[in-house]
């Protein structure tokens, strides 16, 4: 039998002080650190330790699904993975007593919401956007909301109230929200650090020394438990300057995606004629101004964008085609529609295994799949294009694993296929990786709502802004 | 590859099929006698038809099968129908509401997830619904019905018992509770709790008045009566409930029903504002229901009284004997065609069909055992051979002979 541990380690918020913890228990980690290219790490004092670097938000599912025996992370992703799924293999060992923060639920107070109770009175659909549904939908049950919509979020949730969400529910501080114009109105759960570990590995394997070696149950204190909500009447944060209310004015409202994306889009809407301020921004303002006439924006993640022109929140947005697609897959009969192709950001989507892998093609593939007993884990960012890949290649049985970016890490030992976006392909080949198929081709587009639009102000705005839009691309 | 059935979920053999379709003809025949119109509402609803406040408490809503559909990118979710009430409910809303008095029945399978998949997640339930009527008289007539219902399945045996949910909310109140926190204890109660009533904070006298209340139980109207008494200094809020519950509890025991009153007798749903029944089996609850006055109201109809009851079929399959079951009438024949009297074989099959009989074409697997008659055909004459379960044999030349001789 395999008595390696396998361990799990956060990238992001919470790796400096997990690195720090590591280090006095003597693990000889050397290469767990933030630059890190390479996710595979081994302990100098512990080599039956294996350790491999994650997104945090990918452990939890990492050890439920057995891939891990053990697992750092913070417990806001331990519950909303166990608040949905109470019966998975995921147990949660104790909070390392780092890494403090909390989940709350925030309002904006502009919209005259400033208790629990305001919300529950609320009439109508209250719209929450999160990056943790599952958490969301507990807490709108337990509140007692009548009727609520979930907007799951890959992230940039303190950008949605007042205009594109009633309610966030997010991980931070007091000040940190008061600084986005938010006020909580509850607290759902502190959050912390902590242990977790797979249940029939905890049963099976012995871990005591690498557990005592980073927690001491005598010391670790629980956090707040799920449940329990802390309710908080908010107090007035920094004024925030608001979109017009409703969907229905003559302004249009234009979704600009943060990260990456951010420069080669604002030169395109500078060659557009289409001159913003504070956009790529310093401070992380999410409202940039324009000096178009009748045109508000907002900057949020591409991956969000087209649930967010579906759902009348956006008239117009620029994201990429595969989210696009994504998008379209999950929601057949969605309204939104690429308007134009801008022409950057061009990647691939393509079907990668390990080079290891006799599979060659997708019908090698299918054979591989074919009479399974364990599924095929197809890992991807895109759950519902991976999926569809799946069903129309008749994999047997197979199981769609979602993660939070740097896919290619997966395999071989933690994925068998990924559907992965690729620009040049080098990174796949540097991981031992290979394409088997291509699935389309993405560029960044300007997607907007099939839905007519009754103002006619507004749609000669919209308009104006496609064309403006289109004479930027061909001089790009 | 051995292909799985899904996890908390069952087949039913065709021996349990005849049992399944025994008891639910046993109730639509009740259901029809009693007046009753039968409905049948979609498997997938809007989630928001269950998260309306005062429908079903957090603890069951987190069980609930939803997800998104196609053309959900509103993020409000479609669910399997977790509940047989609220539909219905909202069927009457829908296309009902002229109706003075509806009196609704169905019955329809629901969808809680339960951890260990033991039980089964796809449950069965024969629901009747009367709508329009708040008198006990209405109450009363529902319990005589599944009683019935239960009797004709010859399942005896069964205690019935008696809670009021109005009662409970008012002792609740009374305790100084705020709004939230009487939702909380009243929840704790309906998920079945009432021991952890003690971690609520209430101080040591409020506690006793509530679980000795809780704790009590009786067997007649008398009994309610002495409650009246019990409760006397506080009675201003009580009385109607307590009214309701003499009414109801008088009545039954005028007609029979072997009764008994258990306050804390109250599960699963919170729709209930009245008289709450239920009833067991051994230590298997085989259904309830109870009054819903506020629930029609609550969903965006009309001040509209309204109670339910439910029978959970799953449990009764358990306990009819097979032997109680109904054997069909009509002779069972197998035709044994030879294979180039194939076409006969099945005109004489349907032609049998149409006379009234069983009848059944021979594919060689059959048992010749379980039938009253076998008949074979032949390419030549004679062309009909007869048998009885005697052994003993006639001939016919046609399907006429063949009828004729049957008949005798």
């Amino acid at each position: 039998m395999n008595k390696t541990i396998k361990i799990a380690l956060p990238k992001g918020r919470l790796l400096a002080e997990t690195a720090a913890r590591l280090k006095e228990a003597g693990w000889g980690l050397d290469g767990y650190i933030a630059s890190a290219r390479l996710y595979r790490i081994k302990s100098r004092n512990f080599p039956g330790l294996s350790v491999k670097m994650f997104h945090e938000r990918d452990i939890p599912i990492q050890v439920a699904i057995g891939n891990y025996d053990l697992g750092i992370c913070g417990s806001d992703w331990i519950e909303e993975l166990m608040v949905k799924y109470p019966g998975s293999a995921l147990m949660k060992v104790g909070s390392l007593g780092y890494g403090k923060s909390a989940l709350y639920a925030a309002v904006s107070p502009s919209e005259g919401m400033s208790t629990v109770e305001a919300v529950r009175e609320r009439s109508g659909v209250v719209r929450i956007a999160s990056e943790y549904p599952n958490l969301a939908e507990h807490f709108a049950v337990n509140l007692r909301l009548r009727r609520f919509g979930i907007f799951p979020l890959w992230g940039a949730a303190e950008a949605y109230p007042p205009e594109s969400a009633d309610l966030a529910l997010l991980c931070g501080t007091e000040e940190e929200l008061a600084d986005c114009g938010l006020a909580p109105v509850a607290k759902v759960l502190g959050v912390s650090a902590c242990l977790i570990a797979n249940r029939n590995s905890w049963e099976a394997k012995d871990m005591k020394e690498i557990v005592a070696s980073i927690y001491d149950k005598t010391t670790a204190r629980e956090e707040s438990e799920l449940g329990v909500i802390e309710q908080y009447s908010g107090q007035r944060p920094r004024g925030l300057e608001v979109f017009p209310p409703g969907g229905d004015g003559d302004i249009v409202r234009l979704a600009l995606p943060d990260g990456h994306q951010q420069s080669p889009t604002f030169d395109l809407l500078a060659k557009s004629g289409i001159g913003l301020d504070d956009y790529p921004s310093p401070t992380g303002n999410r409202r940039p101004t324009t000096d178009l006439a009748g045109m508000v924006i907002k900057v949020i993640r591409p991956q969000d964008m087209p649930l967010q022109v579906a759902s009348g929140n956006f008239d117009l947005a620029i994201t990429g085609r595969d989210w696009l697609c994504e998008h379209l897959y999950q929601f057949p009969t969605s309204p939104v529609k690429e308007l134009v192709d801008l022409g950057s950001g061009r990647v691939k989507i393509v079907a990668v295994v390990s080079n290891d892998l006799p599979v060659a093609d997708a019908s090698d593939l299918r054979k591989f799949s074919t009479g399974r007993t364990v599924p095929l884990r197809v890992a991807s960012e895109y759950v519902n294009i991976a999926d569809k890949y799946a069903r129309d290649n008749h994999l047997g049985l197979y199981r769609v694993v979602p993660t939070w970016g740097a896919t290619e890490a997966f395999l071989p030992e933690d994925a068998d296929l990924l559907i992965e976006n690729t620009e040049t392909g080098r990174t796949i080949a540097r991981h031992n990786l290979k394409i088997i198929d291509m699935l389309f081709e993405s560029t960044a587009c300007l997607i907007g709502s099939s839905r007519r639009v009754a103002s006619a102000t507004k749609r000669d705005r919209i308009n104006s802004i496609i064309q403006a839009l289109q004479t930027g691309v061909k001089l790009n | 590859m051995k292909t799985q059935r899904c996890k908390g979920t069952r087949d039913l053999s065709p021996g349990e099929m005849e049992l399944f379709r025994l008891i639910e003809g046993t109730f639509r025949d009740a259901c029809l006698n009693w007046g009753y119109q039968e409905v049948r509402t979609p498997t997938l609803e809007y989630l928001h038809l269950f998260t309306s406040v005062g429908t079903l408490t957090p603890g069951m809503l987190g069980r609930v099968y939803s997800f998104l559909d196609w053309d959900g990118w509103s993020g409000e979710r479609v669910v399997l129908r977790p509940d047989g009430t609220i539909p219905v409910a909202r069927l009457y809303i829908g296309s009902l509401e002229k109706e003075k008095l509806a009196k609704l029945f169905y019955v329809a399978n629901t969808f809680i997830f339960e951890a260990t998949g033991e039980k089964t997640r796809e449950r069965w339930q024969c629901g009747a619904e009367l709508v329009g009527v708040s008198s006990p008289s209405a109450d009363v007539e529902l319990v005589m019905l599944v009683l019935e219902v239960l009797k004709q399945l010859k399942i005896d045996g069964v205690k019935l018992k008696l809670s009021h949910a109005g009662l409970i909310r008012v002792l609740l109140a009374r305790l100084g509770l705020s709004s939230e926190e009487q939702a909380r204890v009243f929840d704790r109660i309906l998920d079945g709790n009432t021991r952890e009533l003690a971690g609520l904070g209430l101080d040591r006298n409020e506690l006793e008045t509530l679980s000795s209340l809780l704790g009590l139980k009786g067997k007649s109207s008398a009994f309610v009566r002495g409650l009246k008494a019990l409760l006397a200094p506080d009675l201003a809020g009580l009385q109607p409930f307590i009214d309701d519950l003499v009414s109801v509890a008088g009545l039954l025991e005028a007609l029979g029903a072997d009764y008994q009153i258990d306050l804390a007798s109250v599960r699963d749903f919170e729709y209930y504002t009245g008289t709450i029944f239920q009833l067991f089996k051994g230590r298997d609850k085989v259904g309830g229901g109870g009054r819903y006055d506020a629930l029609i109201p609550l969903m965006g109809g009309k001040d509209t009284p309204a109670s339910g009851v439910a029978l959970y079929l799953d449990r009764l399959m358990d306990m009819v004997r097979p032997e109680s079951l109904v054997k069909s009438g009509a002779p069972r024949i197998l035709v044994r065609a030879e294979p180039e009297a194939a076409k006969e074989g099945f005109s004489l099959v349907t032609r049998l069909h149409e006379a009234g009989y069983r009848a059944e074409f021979n594919l060689g697997a059959q048992a010749v055992s379980g039938f009253d008659w076998t008949l074979d055909v032949k390419g030549r004459a004679p062309k009909f051979i007869l048998t009885n379960k005697a052994k003993k044999k006639f001939e016919a030349q046609n399907i006429e002979e063949v009828l004729k001789l049957l008949k005798r």
